[in-house]
């Protein structure tokens, strides 16, 4: 097995390749971002902070900055605790029809996003919540749901019911019961269901572009319609800030599904 | 528990479900029923060009996909878990960033004055800038970077579930290595690759920044006809059908496969 055969090290030459391609792009926005020049160059000129100050004097990128964070929290508050009652009632339940719910509830996963970004567009303008926070909001809790949903029933896979069984015959009640013994047993999964509806909310492009505008357009929006126009380096500090800002909170998601084993 | 799951439930029917149902009826549906939408869509040379092209460039996603993420797969399904680890975390970290982040770069590597023309250039091997984005080739790069992770992680969870024991069986009875891999290791894991191509080739059906913001305005997908048919043309009914098209498309080929594979399979994996 550990020979070194021809073919096993062209399977290592190929692997690296493509798992530099993967990498790549993503690593190399974050030069572009603290270059001085106005143009991408070969090599980089001199190091500058300048597409940072440009990001954070500008006025529009900080609020759609702000539209962003609010967006994302709002979207986590809700999502996870409707995405963790709902796994809870899945993994809980022998009722059939709970099946065709789960799949139901995965549905955001499986229509094409375009089609469900115009789709609730023309829902949206039926009801007057274009360019609305709270439409915008709903409908990232609606593509965050199934990342709290998949999560929480991982979590809950591993969580022995008869645990709180015993707690209900010792006396609680089922709310309680599910705080006290279920809800610290499965809270790792919990939290990195929060954190991926969180950074899908933040990510979230698609569904803006249709029905997000105004004062209420999240950053992605902004940068999608700027990314049309011309190549501003601006975008590449921002999104440098944004992969940092993914990546740390999957480091957290990942450390805390560590210690849940 | 059905109270349980009703506000998860009640979010999803009222911000998905209904709004396709709306789009379903509004394509059939304009002072009175009419078929009219879908007779362009079915007809019309720019729709049948836009579906043909997206068909296109989905199988060449998806075959390109493959023969990348295969050996990846493999390798992380034959390495010490740590190096396992290691490979697959390189593998999902690009899929927890921004599309449109990733599209961003691909357009600075890309670019007339971008990083790659650039060092080219710089390296003297090339006198003009190679036409590598705004054109169906900066597409499929980008879009094959993006769906990447959907091809390699459902390859690996399958290849994990074929017995080691059964590859040194083969050897020990005189088969090379590589005749092995052929008749043992790559029928096992056809379910991994159906899984797999399935997922890439139904989202790159419906893909949208990347054919966007790196084709260059040439390269029509169905998704650009969507939008543009509402944002520019205010042709709702000519949307809408157009989106159930694609709808349909996609869940007959999610049908097909789950004669052949379970669905959970093919989902599970995110």
């Amino acid at each position: 097995m550990t020979r070194i055969s021809p073919p096993r090290i062209a399977l290592y030459v190929i692997s690296t390749l493509v798992l530099v391609y993967l990498i790549l792009p993503v690593l190399i926005i974050a030069p572009i971002s603290f270059s001085s020049a106005r143009f991408l160059t070969f090599p980089p000129p001199s190091f500058s902070l300048r597409w940072y100050q440009q990001y954070f004097a500008n006025p529009a990128w900080m609020q759609a900055t702000r539209v962003t964070l609010t967006v994302a929290l709002l979207t986590v508050v809700i999502a996870t605790p409707c995405g963790v009652a709902a796994a809870y009632a899945i993994s809980q339940s022998k009722l059939r029809v709970m099946r065709v719910i789960h799949m139901t509830l995965l549905l955001p996963l499986v229509v094409p996003i375009i089609i469900t970004a115009v789709g609730i567009f023309f829902v949206y303008a039926k009801v007057g919540l274009v360019a609305t926070l709270p439409g915008l909001v709903l409908a990232n809790v609606m593509l965050g749901l199934p990342y709290v949903v998949i999560s929480v029933l991982a979590g809950l896979q591993s969580f022995d019911p008869a645990q709180e069984m015993v707690a209900r015959s010792l006396g609680m009640n089922r709310l309680r019961s599910f705080f006290a013994v279920t809800l610290p047993q499965i809270k790792s999964s919990v939290v990195a269901g929060g954190i991926f509806a969180f950074i899908s909310a933040m990510d979230e492009t698609i569904v803006a572009l249709f029905i997000s505008g105004g004062q209420y357009q999240p950053l992605t929006k902004r940068m999608f319609t700027a990314l049309r126009d011309e190549i501003d380096p601006t975008i590449a500090a921002i999104s440098t800030l944004m992969t940092a800002a993914s990546f740390m909170l999957l480091l957290l998601a990942s450390t805390r599904q560590k210690r849940s084993g | 528990m059905l109270a349980l799951v009703s506000p998860a439930l009640l979010v999803i029917l009222l911000l998905i479900v209904l709004p396709v149902g709306w789009l379903a009826w509004q394509s059939i549906y304009h002072d009175g029923f009419t078929l009219e939408n879908y007779r362009r869509v079915f007809t019309e040379d720019i729709y049948w060009r836009s579906f043909a092209l997206t068909f296109e460039i989905s199988l060449a996603v998806t075959i390109i996909a493959l023969l990348l993420g295969y050996p990846v797969a493999y390798l992380a399904n034959s390495v010490p878990k740590g190096w396992s680890i290691l490979i697959l975390s390189l593998v999902v970290l690009p899929f927890w960033t921004s599309v449109l982040v990733r599209a961003y770069a691909w357009l600075a590597l890309l670019q007339r004055t971008g990083v790659i023309n650039q060092l080219l250039r710089y390296l003297d091997v090339i006198s003009e800038p190679l036409a590598l984005a705004h054109n169906t080739f900066g597409t499929v790069v980008a879009t094959v970077h993006i769906l990447l992770p959907f091809m390699v992680l459902p390859l690996y969870a399958t290849m994990q579930k074929i017995p080691g024991d059964l590859m040194q069986a083969g050897a020990s009875l005189g088969a090379s290595p590589s005749l092995t891999f052929a008749r043992v290791f790559l029928p096992l894991s056809l379910p991994g690759v159906l899984a797999g191509c399935t997922m890439v080739f139904v989202l790159c059906l419906g893909f949208y920044i990347t054919p966007e913001l790196l084709g260059g305005g040439r390269t029509v997908m169905v998704s650009m006809l969507v939008s543009r048919n509402v944002e520019l043309y205010n042709q709702f009914g000519a949307a809408s059908a157009v989106a159930v098209v694609l709808l349909l498309s996609v869940l007959l080929i999610f049908f097909v496969v789950s004669r052949f594979i379970s669905l959970d399979r093919v989902l599970g994996q995110k």
